[in-house]
């Protein structure tokens, strides 16, 4: 590996990672209390900066200079690791995300991995151990059954979370992100094959398998990260506050801004599988090849379309959460075990049995 | 007796859950929209836009003491607001008018006045209980400070907020 690529990698990484996706998290905090204002006929943050834009700032600096209480009962090492092992795997989903074309030359993605979505499932996976860290370290009973609690919630969400990008990768027979991104750009989107080869009964059957798929993959990216109508681990009259009732200062707002990460990453990857990533609709400025060059206005407007839609898929996620009652418990595990394991596993069968028919 | 209770039966549709979730997206965005519009009047900039013009007459802000047209104080220190005040807010120093002064008939006057407000209520019994009316219930509601000492309003201060009031009653005109 020469020097070029490392520079190229480590540029991508601080931009994309520090310069966007973090500022994109506290934006997301200042974005859920706006529309949840809104939503419910208040005004929300609206005091610091124009319309409250830096209230994240000053949020920040607020857990910055509280007081950073470690009780004398929680088990140290662990207790401090967990904020950052719920923060990290988070971050570390970038890595593969393709969040535009190309611009200068570069590929943009930090990592064109061969095997993009298991490697995002591997890591999200990773966040499980943060929770449950943190419920067990904590050494106190409202944290701890909080962390079973998501814990359980998680796994059991990750097997149909898997399960239901199985039939998307069976349709584009790849693993890279990067040329399933392609695919859409050239031939419609998995949800809107309206160009290209996908306008054709194939296309449109194949539609089919893939909305059942979005459906599952939505709904269970919503109780990956936690939010309602999914917000088990946090519960004030079961739990107090689940698995960091003992955490404050800057260690809480790791496990704040984890969440909000995640739903960011989950939107990212939405995005990227079902709505064609970075590309604009009915292939309008899409590159010929893979590897073809393209001017770098057409590397910023694809840039600019991939954090559009990621933003819009985010604020999907605030208005279902200031929409929905939570689910019980049960209701939960029901959803998750007896539902949708089952339908994804069928849609998957589903869609082997479409691509061979057709 | 157990009373059973018939829960409605869902369609298939229903049991979906999906269309649940648009209609109540429906109404969520329905409120998310008018917020952002403006065609929802949500809530006053408090420290921006008051509601001052609206306030009504018998708004009970802050006690005041007032003077007449005559530049006469017209409190004559009878203490019945400071007998009456239900948090002893109140405390009055009398003082006698010097006899060479030209309201010596009124005979008595505060030397100080103090209203504490932290202490203060603003339930308006000394307005009603003064004979000589001399107190008032001001508009002023924002009454801040940084110190106790700053939140008790002293002659001077009270007399400020009060200001001249004209068209009362004067029962010490005729006897001069």
């Amino acid at each position: 590996m020469d020097w070029h690529l490392i520079i190229a990698a480590a540029i991508k990484i601080v931009v994309f990672v520090f310069l966007v996706t973090l500022p994109l998290v506290a934006m997301s905090v200042w974005a859920e209390r706006r529309v949840s204002a809104a939503i419910q006929d208040r005004v929300g943050p609206n005091r610091v900066g124009p319309f409250g834009l830096l209230q994240a700032v000053a949020d920040g600096i607020k857990f910055l200079l509280k007081e950073d209480f470690t009780p004398a009962h929680v088990r140290k090492f662990y207790f401090w690791l967990a904020p950052a092992l719920t923060m990290v795997p988070a971050l570390l989903t970038c890595a593969v995300l393709p969040f535009g074309s190309r611009l200068f030359g570069e590929k943009m993605v930090i990592a064109d991995l061969d095997v993009g979505p298991l490697y995002v499932f591997a890591i999200a996976s990773l966040t499980v151990y943060g929770i449950v860290l943190a419920g067990w370290a904590s050494n106190s009973k409202y944290p701890f059954l909080g962390g079973v609690r998501s814990t359980s919630q998680m796994i059991s969400y990750e097997i149909s979370l898997g399960l239901s990008i199985v039939p998307l990768v069976m349709i584009y027979g790849d693993l890279n992100l990067s040329r399933i991104v392609h695919e859409q750009a050239q031939n419609g989107w998995a949800l809107l094959p309206l160009w290209g080869e996908g306008l054709s009964l194939k296309g449109f059957i194949l539609a089919i398998p893939i909305f059942i798929s979005f459906i599952i993959f939505t709904t269970s990216m919503f109780a990956e990260t936690n939010r309602l109508p999914f917000d088990l681990p946090e519960c004030e009259t079961e739990l107090v506050a689940g698995y960091h009732t003992e955490y404050s200062s800057m260690k809480f707002a790791l496990f704040f801004l984890g969440e909000y990460a995640a739903m960011i990453i989950g939107s990212g990857l939405a995005v990227t599988l079902f709505f064609g990533g970075w590309s604009l609709p009915f292939g309008w400025l899409t590159p010929a090849t893979l590897d073809a060059e393209v001017p770098w206005w057409h590397g910023m407007i694809h840039i600019g379309t991939f954090f559009a839609k990621v933003i819009a898929f985010i604020l999907f996620f605030i208005v279902v959460r200031w929409t929905l009652p939570r689910f019980r418990y049960d209701q939960l595990m029901r959803l998750g075990w007896v539902f949708f394991f089952e339908i994804a596993l069928a849609n998957v069968v589903l869609t082997a049995l479409l691509l061979w028919l057709l | 007796m157990a009373i059973i209770v018939q829960r409605p039966k869902l369609k298939w549709w229903e049991q979906l859950y999906l269309p649940a979730l648009f209609i109540g997206m429906k109404v969520t965005l329905g409120h998310f929209i008018a917020t952002l519009t403006g065609k929802k009047k949500v809530t006053m900039q408090y420290p921006e836009e008051k509601w001052d013009a609206h306030l009504p007459d018998h708004y009970r802000g802050a006690p005041a003491l007032v003077t007449d047209e005559h530049g006469r104080e017209r409190c004559v220190a009878c203490q019945l607001c400071e007998f009456i005040c239900p948090p002893r807010a109140i405390t009055i120093k009398p003082e006698e008018i010097p006899s060479d002064d030209k309201w010596a008939k009124v005979e008595k006057r505060p030397r100080a006045f103090e209203i504490d407000m932290i202490r203060c209520i603003y339930c308006g019994l000394c307005e009603e209980v003064c004979p000589e009316q001399a107190i008032f219930l001001r508009k002023d509601y924002a009454i801040t400070g940084t110190s106790r000492a700053e939140m008790v309003h002293d002659k001077e201060r009270l007399y400020e907020i009060g200001g001249v009031r004209t068209g009362l009653v004067n029962k010490w005109n005729e006897l001069k």
